[in-house]
């Protein structure tokens, strides 16, 4: 699998993606009710019928590694083991989850409902499942969605029923278990709940990471977990968290299994359903708390279509293979297993890599629909565009899009105008169409007078919810795009000074982009950029050739925004405002807002499409990154 | 040294001793004896029984495991059977060894592979003999010989791929010359003209090396001789006071126990190849015993070595239990491999012969409870002489070896015992496993040993299994290396190595490496699944020793000795990776070498270095092997 990574592989895999089927036409066609309740007989690892929920339990508690910290934690707080063991026992009980078949069944019926009401259809690659029902067979697996809505754990859990595959256990955000009854109903479902931060807590640690181990050593059920935390509000891939990943690669590097399969799983809406939500949540409103009350306010969501949904279940990848003369598995031999270790330099360089990579594989397997197209467009016309130059530009950038590689569904027999016109349709919310005129604007506006305030709020909602599906497809150009601005700023065809200019690049947007360390990132943009006929690489010199002055304008305008943005932001924290990063969102918006209303709007739009608590986050690493301060990592 | 004369005082008190034991009337329970599992010399003349003769070619096989007469084969009826008289199985047929060879390997008697009959000599490159080595030698009286037979018998250990390219009739590079010393004082003559004039020597023993240890080294240019010690063969003296016997290295393992036996002692040393291999061998190589429960391994029970180096004698000058000299000079010559100099004779330690001897087994429902239950039994410190446990496969491989059953009754109880266990019991065929025990004392405490193991087996799920399963499990271990052959001789190709390893990490490390084996196969093209099987054979406190045998039909494979040492390798990274060992006792020789330093850090190899640079400057034992 290692050969995967090779660019040149990667690009003509892209060409052999699967074929998908819709699993909700089986749904329209037969009852929900009789389906809930059909024979479940999953495959199960090396044949093992999993054990209960007590025994797993009490395997937990009774392991050498929580007994060994149990008793560390008793000798250092001075409580009795007892007392330390009970209070373990306890976070157990908060944590673990109580799968129960009756009650993944009631989901089963509800979310067949719900999703043939949200959705057109429901596309899974069914050769992934294929793989999936091999590898689950073989070696424990850990299941790596994408994030980019609540639905997401819901749907594959969903799927996996519907393909007779064991249900997952989940590693969920405490957030949910505040929600009454449906808390508990995740719970019985297969989810377990972890805190969100418990960086000193060592007791907490050692029960989270044993009871994650334990189900995967004992080939339980398959673990799913987030890559990237938390939902990405962007739409653009979240610079991955390593912990998990450590948790559930270390039975592996300790040799306690033979290998561990990861699956990375590619979830894209057509239609995000917290699609305006998000674009709040970025401009500083505070996330609605999880609540079962909420959740009932929501309800209106369903009477909306969403489009399509794709889920793409991609080739497991072995630990085993992938740590192959990266990890030395005999470093593990001096000190006894239980004993838990923080990983080594090289470990931990080793999980960063892998987490970039799978979270890219996730990236590459991501289905992008017209409209993204659409959206990247109009995003870089602010005053709109004539129906018919927007049909000509789209196609031109499908063209340009597929020949990078992107995973795109344009449907096959339509014409372009048709294509268009149908996702103008489904995303009507955020734009304006009038007279053969297509304008990003807020077109459910209320009609009574708003402040210039609101009316500059509700306009960032509708650029910030359009940029997220630009974001969608950053991935497919950033490379390119990289090139494309370092030709630009190099002022040189040098080689080595475009190099030079890529690299600085390539580190700056380091936290904002998936961008693996040790990727050559440079080659492949050149090799996609000659491919395309842009560029013309010599031995020292890269060439522009006449026909590809508009492709790359086009690239360097899908970064400008965030060179913007990286532009602005040191200017801005010039003014000493030394703020922690927790109150950077709102203090930025009300300066941003000021700032806003103050200037010509036009200047600052592009601005707002991607500015965020987090950009800035990423921007303020990035200073102290070139100040040399490397601790902020 | 006057070594004759205190050899031949030596044997004349061996014979007064020997006059004293045969008074005794033959004790009944002794006859009882492990050695029934190997081959048996004729025992009606015990004190003339052949000693290796120096053409070893005439009695043993020139590319292939053991005496030339013992051999498997398949006759014309299809059914395998032993030949010769040497051993229990010889003369018998194996009904179900057929069925689980084909089943196994995918393998079919109609697709031979023959070895190459007889050597070809032509193939032999003319030795490169250093003419006044010769002359001095001849003047010293030292016997020596030059033919190629001898010479290609002596360059190589019993590694696949040194048999392999024997059956194939290739034959590498060979020692050029092979002198045979009948006494220390031979060795002190011949390292000596070695040294003056600069001649490669290689030791040789029982030749049943497998780690490439007497591979003549591609680069070597000077004249190499093996330097056989089989003519150094004697008894010096028994000390029945302290339980002691002075013994010359070159003695192989049976001869040594058969002379002790008809004194009424024995060293209680068994390695699987004691029938072949020697003392010094044992030595060099750190050697472990199947029973070192009772009686220790090598290190344990060497009291005092003399080694021949080019520096000159190394020996300590007492035979003190133990010493607080610094490190233990021992320990500089056990595991040397011939880097340093000759180990010529060894007092070692001697026990009276067991009272009593009785096999046993248990069936345990998997493999994780057997190792569970050896754990135990390793905790409470109460190992019988040999406990072993064998896998599912192996178990398997052991039931293929039943001979024919002589009467219905046999087979009809052997019928209920299976439907006692997999049905009654509910044990699963496709994952129980036995582990084979062997008890020695006396009568009593035997019986009272037995008792307690069982019971420890049987808080496992274990269940007795009856003597006969745990004899034929050992006699498995001295016919392996015989079925070898035979497998060759149908495209199918194995070895066995081994390890140690903590407790805690003997089950992964079994599933891990059998399974890395499986996997490797499958992707180097085997076109068959593999056999990749293993045992836990000896318990520690701390830890086990872990054997693997590995074998796979190679039809279909263009390179199948490279196919099997990329997958020996592979699997030797993952033993290492799992907290495994380089070797328990099989040694370094060249075929580990790359891992040394991974395995006793920079600093300690140069220690080793360091020695090697004083006690043999010249590099006089050029083997190559360990550094």
């Amino acid at each position: 699998f290692r050969a995967i990574y090779h660019q040149k592989t990667i690009l003509s895999m892209l060409k052999k993606r699967d074929d998908f089927e819709d699993v909700l036409e089986e749904r329209r066609r037969s009852s929900d009710l009789r389906y809930a309740l059909r024979c479940y007989t999953p495959t199960l690892y090396k044949g093992l019928v999993p054990c209960k929920v007590s025994m797993l339990k009490s395997i937990v508690l009774q392991s050498d590694h929580l007994q060994c910290v149990i008793k560390q934690v008793s000798s250092e707080s001075g409580d009795s083991t007892e007392c330390v063991a009970e209070e373990a026992s306890l976070i157990l009980d908060e944590m673990a989850h109580r799968m129960q078949l009756s009650t993944v069944r009631f989901f089963v019926f509800t979310l067949s409902k719900a999703f043939k009401r949200l959705f057109r259809s429901v596309c899974v690659n069914e050769e992934g499942i294929q793989r999936l029902q091999q590898a689950v067979q073989e070696h424990p697996v850990v299941l790596l969605p994408s994030h980019r809505s609540y639905m997401d754990f819901l749907m594959m859990s969903y799927l996996l029923y519907m393909f007779d595959l064991p249900l997952p256990v989940i590693a969920a955000g405490m957030d949910f278990m505040s929600m009454k009854f449906i808390g508990e109903m995740l719970r019985m479902s297969g989810a377990f709940f972890i805190r969100r931060s418990f960086g000193g807590d060592k007791l907490y640690w050692a029960v989270f990471s044993e009871y994650v181990k334990t189900m995967l050593r004992k080939g339980y059920a398959p673990i799913e977990f987030f890559l990237e935390g938390t939902r990405s509000r962007t739409c653009k891939s979240l610079t991955p968290k390593t912990g998990l990943l450590n948790i559930v690669m270390e039975p592996f590097f300790k040799g306690e299994l033979f290998d561990v399969s990861l699956v990375p799983v590619s979830i894209s809406y057509e239609r995000v359903l917290e699609e305006s939500l998000y674009a709040r949540e970025l401009l500083g409103v505070p996330k609605p708390k999880e609540s079962t009350s909420g959740l009932l306010k929501a309800r209106r969501v369903l009477s909306e279509d969403y489009g399509s949904m794709h889920v793409y279940f991609g080739h497991p990848v072995s630990v085993r293979s992938l740590a192959e003369g990266k990890i030395k598995r005999s470093q593990y031999n001096l000190l006894p297993r239980y004993i838990p270790q923080k990983p080594s330099v090289d470990t931990h360089e080793f999980l960063n890599d892998a987490a970039f990579r799978l979270v890219r594989i996730q990236e590459e397997n991501m289905v992008l629909k017209p409209w993204v197209l659409i959206a990247t467009l109009l995003l870089q016309n602010p005053d709109g565009m004539d129906l018919s130059s927007l049909t000509e530009q789209t196609d031109w950038l499908r063209h340009l899009a597929l020949a990078f590689g992107a995973f795109l569904d344009w449907p096959d027999h339509e014409a372009c105008s048709e294509v268009i016109s149908c996702s103008l349709a489904l995303h009507r919310r955020l734009l304006s169409v009038s007279a053969g005129h297509v304008q990003l604007s807020v077109t459910d506006a209320p009609q009574v007078e708003t402040t210039p305030e609101e009316a500059v709020f509700q306009r960032a909602v509708v650029v910030l919810s359009c940029a997220s599906y630009r974001n969608q497809i950053l991935h497919v150009f950033l490379r390119p795009a990289l090139l494309a601005v370092a030709m630009q700023s190099a002022n040189s065809s040098r080689k080595d000074d475009i190099y030079n200019c890529f690299n600085f690049l390539r580190n700056m947007f380091s936290n904002e982009f998936i961008l693996c360390p040790g990727d050559s990132d440079f080659e492949e943009a050149c090799y996609l950029l000659m491919k395309r006929g842009v560029l013309q690489v010599l031995e020292h010199e890269i060439v522009m050739s006449a026909s590809g002055q508009s492709t790359l304008a086009f690239l360097c305008s899908v970064l400008e925004p965030f060179l913007q943005g990286y532009q602005v932001t040191p200017y801005t924290q010039c003014a000493n405002v030394h703020y922690c990063a927790k109150v950077w969102g709102s203090v930025f918006l009300s300066f941003f807002l000021s700032f806003f209303l103050s200037f010509c709007i036009k200047l600052y739009q592009d601005f707002h499409k991607i500015l965020s608590s987090k950009t800035v986050f990423n921007i303020d690493n990035n200073r102290k990154y070139f100040l040399g301060n490397k601790s902020a990592y | 040294m006057a070594s004759n004369s205190s050899s031949s005082s030596a044997q004349q008190r061996l014979r007064i001793i020997a006059g004293h034991l045969q008074k005794r009337p033959e004790d009944e329970h002794a006859s009882v004896a492990a050695q029934e599992c190997k081959a048996e010399t004729p025992r009606s003349n015990p004190s003339s029984a052949a000693p290796v003769p120096k053409r070893r070619q005439e009695i043993m096989k020139w590319n292939g495991w053991g005496y030339s007469d013992s051999r498997f084969l398949f006759n014309k009826k299809g059914q395998a059977e032993f030949t010769g008289k040497r051993y229990r199985l010889s003369g018998l047929i194996l009904p179900s060894l057929k069925d689980w060879f084909e089943g196994t390997f995918g393998a079919n008697l109609q697709h031979k592979s023959p070895a190459t009959p007889t050597v070809n000599l032509s193939a032999v490159a003319p030795p490169n003999l250093n003419e006044p080595f010769i002359e001095d030698l001849k003047a010293a009286g030292v016997a020596a010989s030059h033919d190629p037979e001898d010479r290609v018998f002596r360059a190589h250990g019993h590694c696949l791929h040194e048999i392999f390219a024997l059956r194939e009739g290739r034959i590498g590079r060979v020692p050029d010359m092979v002198v045979w010393p009948s006494c220390h004082s031979d060795v002190e003559k011949i390292v000596e003209l070695a040294c003056k004039h600069n001649v490669c020597l290689i030791p040789y023993g029982g030749g049943t090396s497998v780690s490439s240890a007497l591979e003549c080294p591609h680069e070597e240019t000077r004249s190499i001789v093996s330097l056989d010690t089989s003519q150094m063969n004697r008894i010096l003296w028994i000390d029945e006071k302290n339980l002691t016997a002075h013994v010359e290295a070159g003695i192989i393992g049976q001869d040594l126990e058969r002379q002790l036996n008809e004194h009424g002692y024995c060293t209680g040393h068994e390695p699987d190849s004691m029938e072949f291999s020697s003392l010094g061998g044992w030595v060099a190589t750190r050697a472990s015993g199947m029973k070192k429960n009772i009686y220790g391994n090598i290190e344990d029970l060497v009291v005092h070595i003399k080694m021949v180096t080019p520096r000159g004698v190394i020996e300590k000058s007492c035979l003190g239990p133990r010493m607080s000299t610094g490190p233990d000079i021992h320990h500089f010559i056990l595991g040397s491999e011939g880097t340093l100099g000759v180990v010529t004779e060894v007092t070692m330690k001697i026990r009276p012969i067991p009272e009593y001897q009785k096999y046993g087994s248990v069936v345990f429902p998997n493999f994780q409870q057997g190792v569970a239950c050896l754990r135990e039994v390793a905790r409470q410190r109460c190992a019988p002489a040999s406990i072993r446990l064998m896998d599912n496969e192996q178990f398997q491989f052991g039931h293929a070896l039943k001979p024919q059953v002589s009467s219905i009754f046999t087979s009809f109880l052997d019928g209920l015992k299976k439907f006692y266990i997999t049905k009654f019991k509910g044990f699963d065929p496709h994952h129980l496993c036995v582990a084979t025990l062997l008890f020695e004392g006396d009568r009593g405490k035997v019986l009272q040993h037995e008792k307690q193991v069982y019971d420890i087996a049987a808080k496992f799920g274990g269940l007795a299994a009856g003597e006969d399963n745990g004899q034929r499990g050992y006699m498995l271990t001295f016919v392996i290396a015989y079925l070898r052959d035979l497998g060759m001789d149908y495209y199918v190709i194995g070895e066995s190595f081994e390890t140690s390893v903590p407790w805690d990490r003997v089950l992964d490390l079994c599933r891990n490496v059998k399974e890395r084996i499986v996997r490797e196969c499958k992707e180097r093209g085997v076109q068959f699944p593999p056999l990749s099987t293993c045992r836990v054979t000896q318990t520690y406190d701390a830890g086990a020793c872990v054997y693997f045998y590995f074998a796979f039909n190679y039809r279909g494979l263009s390179d199948p000795v490279h196919v099997y040492e990329q997958v020996e390798h592979a699997a030797r990274e993952e033993i290492l990776a799992n907290g495994g060992s380089l070797s328990h006792h099989h040694g370094v020789g060249k075929l580990r070498k790359e891992w040394m330093k991974e395995s006793v850090s920079g600093v300690g190899l140069g220690m080793l270095k360091s020695v090697k640079e004083y006690v043999d400057p010249q590099n006089i034992f050029g083997n190559r092997n360990l550094l």
